[in-house]
């Protein structure tokens, strides 16, 4: 029996609806007020550490390097964007799109510096360089305070992270990478992945691929950075510190290096985790307890929500011994793929049906 | 169709390569055979754009290549099966050769990959598997087969019966014999000297990266210095 495939048009279709869906009781629940001021901005932050996750992953995951300067390129993208907005040159809307290409451009351009001379290095060497690069924007920021604003901060920062904006934003990475995955050009970055001689005697230009995944990953890094600023209106050079590239690379590790679908969720659940104990912590339901014991759970509640840094710690350290290909493996998700395997499913068990009435 | 002259190649200090010369014909099988560290996959490695010689020139088809970029190699058509099987482990069957096909025009690649499993059946009954689930055996086939999807006019051959079953050699060896005979170039490096040999046209014998003999293969089998050396005397 022909196995039962859905065709490619209304694949694009399901998912365009999907996305559009999921856009639109978004924006009402955020735009309605339903939610609080804390949860809507979570939502936010949930949304560019996506971004930072799933481009992270494209190094990270599919090339097969080990970078640790991703809070680098974010912060060149933050500064950039925020420093654009500022400025003004542009109406509003305008202002939005152009100065998130910039950032993410010139972001790139730092990773294609940085790639050059990474290419020659790999495993725990790369890992140190792209750390000393993270640290080197980090300390290039604090100390040219008339453009950065130093250590001070850069203040007045339009507030341009919509909901709107970061949700398109995100689709659009999450679609960028897709496609790129799915290319010969995917290809090529997986087979290097693989085997890099290999991928040489196939005649990949190994150097070339190597450059283009390190400069997508940091435009679309960039791109992050620049919805963080307009999200939190001030930068501080110390947001951009080494943790922040180990929290970003943690995300991408705990879901599964090289799914996508893995890091979207890993990121919504590490995001998420302290304002969600915080919120067990208050809930009505622990009160009906008995005795002491109400406490002991809402203080360990909001315990796990202040001291995230080491609950993230014992994630990974569990997710390494039980499952050390992350939460997802390489697994990706496809609307169209469990359709299909529902279908057939239900053909199955008609067909069976079928056979045992005539029977 | 393949003329190395004074191929010199240096790891830092360390002097691999020293002055070799030789070339391969259209149509020949050509060996490489000598001991471990001889030089023999250093050779191959400069020749397909790995490594670089200090001096000299590399001809290949008519045209320089000794600064050509390894990618653009493989395009004009001189294919390397690198030593120890490197196949894609992850991908499978299927998926490996169609990376073998990735310096040729689109739309001619399920013709190929049918031509590689009419030669290599064992790969099409393995189509969907992991490359990385094959026997050493099937493997070599795969990185062979992968090779062969760019339709190289020479290949090259680093070591393929190493770590093989000797039935599983020979079954490699008969292949080589019938690309051979379907008009593939063939330069084949071994340290099975004896199995080589017997396939093979010529022969260049490498000892500590120089050239020491040369000869028809059937000559060099009953050479007594190669024999001593090589062939268990």
């Amino acid at each position: 029996m022909k196995q039962f495939h859905i065709p490619m048009p209304v694949r694009y279709g399901m998912n365009t609806i999907l996305i559009i869906a999921l856009l639109l009781v978004g924006h009402l629940l955020m735009e309605s007020g339903v939610l609080p001021r804390a949860h809507a901005n979570n939502v936010i932050q949930v949304g560019f550490f996506i971004i930072l996750a799933v481009s992270l992953n494209l190094t990270a995951g599919y090339l097969g390097q080990l970078p640790l300067g991703h809070a680098g390129f974010m912060a060149v993208g933050a500064y950039v964007g925020a420093i654009f907005w500022r400025s003004g040159l542009l109406p509003d809307g305008a202002s939005i799109v152009v100065g998130l290409l910039f950032a993410g451009l010139v972001a790139a351009l730092f990773g294609v510096m940085i790639g050059i001379p990474a290419l020659r290095l790999r495993g725990d060497y790369l890992a140190i360089i792209t750390l000393g690069f993270g640290e080197m924007i980090r300390v290039l920021i604090n100390n040219i305070p008339t453009v950065t604003g130093g250590a001070q901060g850069l203040l007045g920062i339009p507030r341009h992270s919509s909901f709107l904006v970061v949700y398109i934003c995100v689709v659009i990475t999450c679609v960028a990478v897709h496609m790129l995955m799915k290319s010969r050009h995917g290809r090529a970055i997986l087979s290097i992945r693989e085997n890099e001689i290999a991928a040489e005697s196939c005649g990949i230009n190994t150097t070339y691929y190597k450059v283009m995944a390190f400069a997508f990953s940091a435009f679309f890094a960039g791109v992050a950075g620049a919805l963080f600023a307009g999200n939190l209106g001030i930068l501080v050079p110390g947001e951009f510190g080494f943790m922040t590239s180990i929290n970003i690379l943690m995300i991408v590790v705990l879901g599964g290096m090289g799914s996508m679908a893995g890091a979207v969720i890993a990121a919504a659940i590490l995001t998420s985790l302290p304002l969600v104990m915080q919120g067990l912590a208050h809930f009505h339901v622990i009160s009906y307890l008995p005795g002491a014991s109400e406490h002991i759970v809402r203080y360990i509640l909001q315990w796990i929500a202040q001291h995230r840094m080491i609950i993230y710690a014992l994630l990974l350290i569990i997710a390494m011994i039980a499952k050390p290909t992350g939460l997802l493996g390489n697994y990706d998700f496809s609307l169209s793929r469990i359709l299909e395997k529902l279908i057939r499913r239900r053909n199955v068990g008609k067909a069976e049906k079928g056979g045992a009435d005539h029977g | 169709m393949l003329k190395i002259t004074n191929m010199n190649v240096y790891y830092g200090n360390i002097y691999a390569i020293k002055d070799v010369s030789f070339d391969v014909g259209e149509g020949e099988i050509v060996t490489l055979i000598g001991a471990n560290g001889a030089g023999k996959s250093t050779i191959l490695k400069t020749i397909s754009g790995l490594l670089r010689s200090k001096t000299g020139s590399i001809s290949f088809a008519g045209e320089e290549i000794s600064h050509t970029a390894s990618h653009t190699i493989v395009k004009r058509g001189l294919a390397h099966v690198p030593e120890g099987r490197r196949v894609f482990l992850q991908m499978s069957v299927k998926e490996n050769l169609e990376m073998g096909h990735y310096t040729q025009p689109g739309g001619t690649m399920d013709e190929r990959i049918a031509q590689v499993y009419d030669k290599f059946p064992r790969l099409k009954e393995r189509r969907r598997q992991l490359a990385g689930t094959l026997s050493g055996g099937e493997q070599q086939m795969l990185a062979m087969g992968r090779a062969l999807m760019s339709r190289p006019k020479l290949l090259m051959l680093d070591e393929p019966s190493m770590g093989l079953a000797p039935l599983l050699v020979e079954q490699i060896f008969e292949i080589i014999k019938e690309l051979n005979a379907a008009g593939v170039t063939i330069l084949l490096v071994e340290q099975n000297a004896n199995m080589a040999l017997a396939v093979a046209h010529r022969g260049y014998v490498l000892e500590t990266g120089r050239i020491v003999t040369t000869d028809n293969a059937a000559a060099l089998l009953q050479d007594d210095a190669v024999r001593k050396a090589y062939l268990g005397g």
